[in-house]
């Protein structure tokens, strides 16, 4: 399961003598999530480096997703959420970011695809628009490429103005990620992106993924451990809210240091 | 006794019940078109009522009863609309909104008399729009807001929390979401609950009696500060208060006004039926 066309990036801030800033791209201090009264998120410490696909791997409520939804603040929006601990995001308080200015540098691809029941184009260039961008020449010119990102321009180029509902599940991620891509984000979250696709969808969405690393910074939260073992450079356990064990996605998959870890990548349990 | 005969049983009995629903709908139908169709042409629709309204036409309470509905949709449809929008999308679900929420139901329930009379207080007298227009229209509008809201609430329910929240995962702000992500697949449930609000607006007696109805006029209003005469109302004097009209007057206005809220109900249908033909999630 050792992924060898994709090898780790250096190791933990200053292995090459440079600062702790710019070999991280997302801090995450002492953070823990509740939802009412139950704590989905136990003291999370955690460096995601710059350019790196990080594969966040763990049972049904192990807290992946709510830490996910935690780094652009979309856990913002359910009214029982309560979070204590800071996320930097390029060493700045994200909770001083505006919110939708955050969305934009941090973009989210759920576990369906959401695509909205516009056409194509619409969807591509929704968020640009949001974000004030009206000149047609120019949103042509950011639709074209975000779909190319994800290799989905040939596909669908002649018809960008048929609705997006009419393209099949894997197309319709695609769109998805293009759809984020359109406002050039800095940071990917890709919340189980693959859970409903098929195995020839899912190479074409881990594809871009492996393209998006050039310039982004990717954390990929998996119920497929393999997919983990595919893509990601690094990868982290999280069970009941903790995280048990992060390491290069060759050990984490070949020697693990922790028991559990190694029962949940064996299908011990999960 | 066996499954099967028990189910064909219990299956006639459900359907049984549904005729017993559609039959006084065909019957009304039936006896208002019998007996009102020889009356309905050109005339009867188009001319001021003569011989103490017992000849000529119902013209004037056509045209009041179309001010009346589009007076009170101007006022109904946008406040019923932003209210529900408030409540749906804005609103914690807290003490005060779960008090406003069942104000709403209690205001559904509420007879329509009494927001005749409520009408007659507020508008007629307290702020001296007089019997007229306004009043009436301002009342209908009352009396339709908490149909307008339930159905515009449900309207907004209907579009998938995924909407909203793909919007916001892009950087849109909450209004923006609702804008652009909810209201455009919302609206066409809106439409078909206010129409529906509307048809039982034109058809209502019990609100318009204080508050703007007139027995009789010579002239159409000019104004909305004026009186005017409206359908269901004409329907109720010409059947209980003037002596010698005939039958078929009397049943000819009823089925005018059964026809205008009939169209309307029907135009409601067929936005929704195209709505949920292009409906793809």
């Amino acid at each position: 399961m050792v992924n060898p066309i994709h090898p780790a990036p250096a190791r933990r801030g200053g292995v090459h003598g440079l600062p702790e800033i710019i070999v991280n791209k997302v801090i995450i201090k002492e953070l823990n999530i509740w939802f009412g009264k139950t704590q989905a998120l136990k003291n999370l410490n955690l460096a995601i480096f710059r350019n790196e696909i990080l594969g966040v791997i763990g049972p049904a409520n192990s807290g992946k997703t709510s830490f996910l939804r935690q780094l652009n603040r979309l856990n913002d929006l359910e009214s029982n959420c309560k979070a204590i601990g800071k996320v930097l995001l390029d060493a700045q308080d994200i909770q001083s970011i505006n919110p939708e200015i955050l969305r934009k540098r941090v973009g989210m691809i759920f576990a369906l695809p959401q695509a909205l029941p516009i056409s194509i184009y619409d969807n591509i260039a929704y968020g640009p628009r949001m974000h004030g961008i009206k000149d047609r020449k120019r949103l042509d010119a950011i639709v074209e490429e975000a779909l190319n990102a994800s290799f989905l321009w040939e596909e669908v180029k002649d018809r960008l103005l048929e609705s997006a509902t009419k393209l099949s599940g894997g197309q319709q991620q695609r769109l998805c990620i293009s759809r984020t891509l359109a406002l050039g984000p800095e940071v990917i979250l890709f919340d189980e992106p693959c859970s409903g696709l098929d195995p020839i969808s899912t190479a074409k969405v881990e594809e871009s993924m492996l393209k998006l690393k050039e310039k982004c910074t990717i954390i990929l939260v998996t119920n497929n451990t393999k997919q983990a073992a595919r893509v990601s450079d690094r990868t982290a356990f999280f069970l009941m809210g903790e995280l048990i064990e992060i390491d290069t996605t060759e050990k984490i998959f070949t020697a693990p240091s922790d028991k559990r870890t190694e029962g949940y990548i064996l299908g011990k349990f999960g | 006794m066996k499954t099967p005969a028990k189910q064909k049983i219990a299956f006639a009995i459900l359907f049984l019940c549904t005729v017993i629903v559609v039959l006084p709908v065909l019957f009304i139908l039936a006896v208002v078109i019998k007996n009102g169709w020889p009356a309905i042409n050109w005339e009867f629709l188009t001319t001021m009522p003569r011989n103490n309204m017992k000849a000529g036409g119902i013209y004037p309470a056509i045209m009041g009863t179309i001010y009346l509905v589009s007076l009170s949709t101007l006022f109904s449809l946008p406040i019923g609309l932003f209210a529900a929008i408030y409540l749906n999308e804005y609103a914690k679900e807290n003490m005060l909104t779960r008090l406003i929420r069942l104000a709403i139901v209690n205001l559904a329930g509420v007879s329509s008399v009494v927001y005749g009379l409520f009408g007659l207080a507020l508008f007629v007298t307290f702020l001296k729009f007089g019997v007229s227009i306004l009043s009436g229209a301002l009342t209908l509008a009352i009396m339709n807001l908490p149909v307008i809201i339930t159905a515009s609430v449900e309207a907004l329910a209907s579009v998938p929390y995924s909407f909203r929240e793909v919007s916001r995962s892009l950087g849109a702000s909450r209004w923006q979401t609702i804008r652009h992500s909810v209201l455009p697949f919302a609206i066409p449930g809106i439409l078909t609950g206010a129409i529906l609000s509307l048809a039982r607006a034109a058809g209502e007696t019990a609100p318009i009696l204080f508050t703007v109805a007139a027995f009789y006029l010579p002239n159409l209003p000019h104004s909305i500060f004026d009186q005017a005469m409206a359908l269901p109302y004409h329907l109720y004097i010409i059947s209980t208060q003037v002596p010698g009209i005939s039958q078929q007057m009397r049943y000819g206005t009823a089925l005018v006004l059964v026809g205008i809220v009939f169209s309307m109900n029907i135009f409601a249908v067929i936005i929704r039926s195209r709505f949920r033909k292009k409906k793809k999630w």
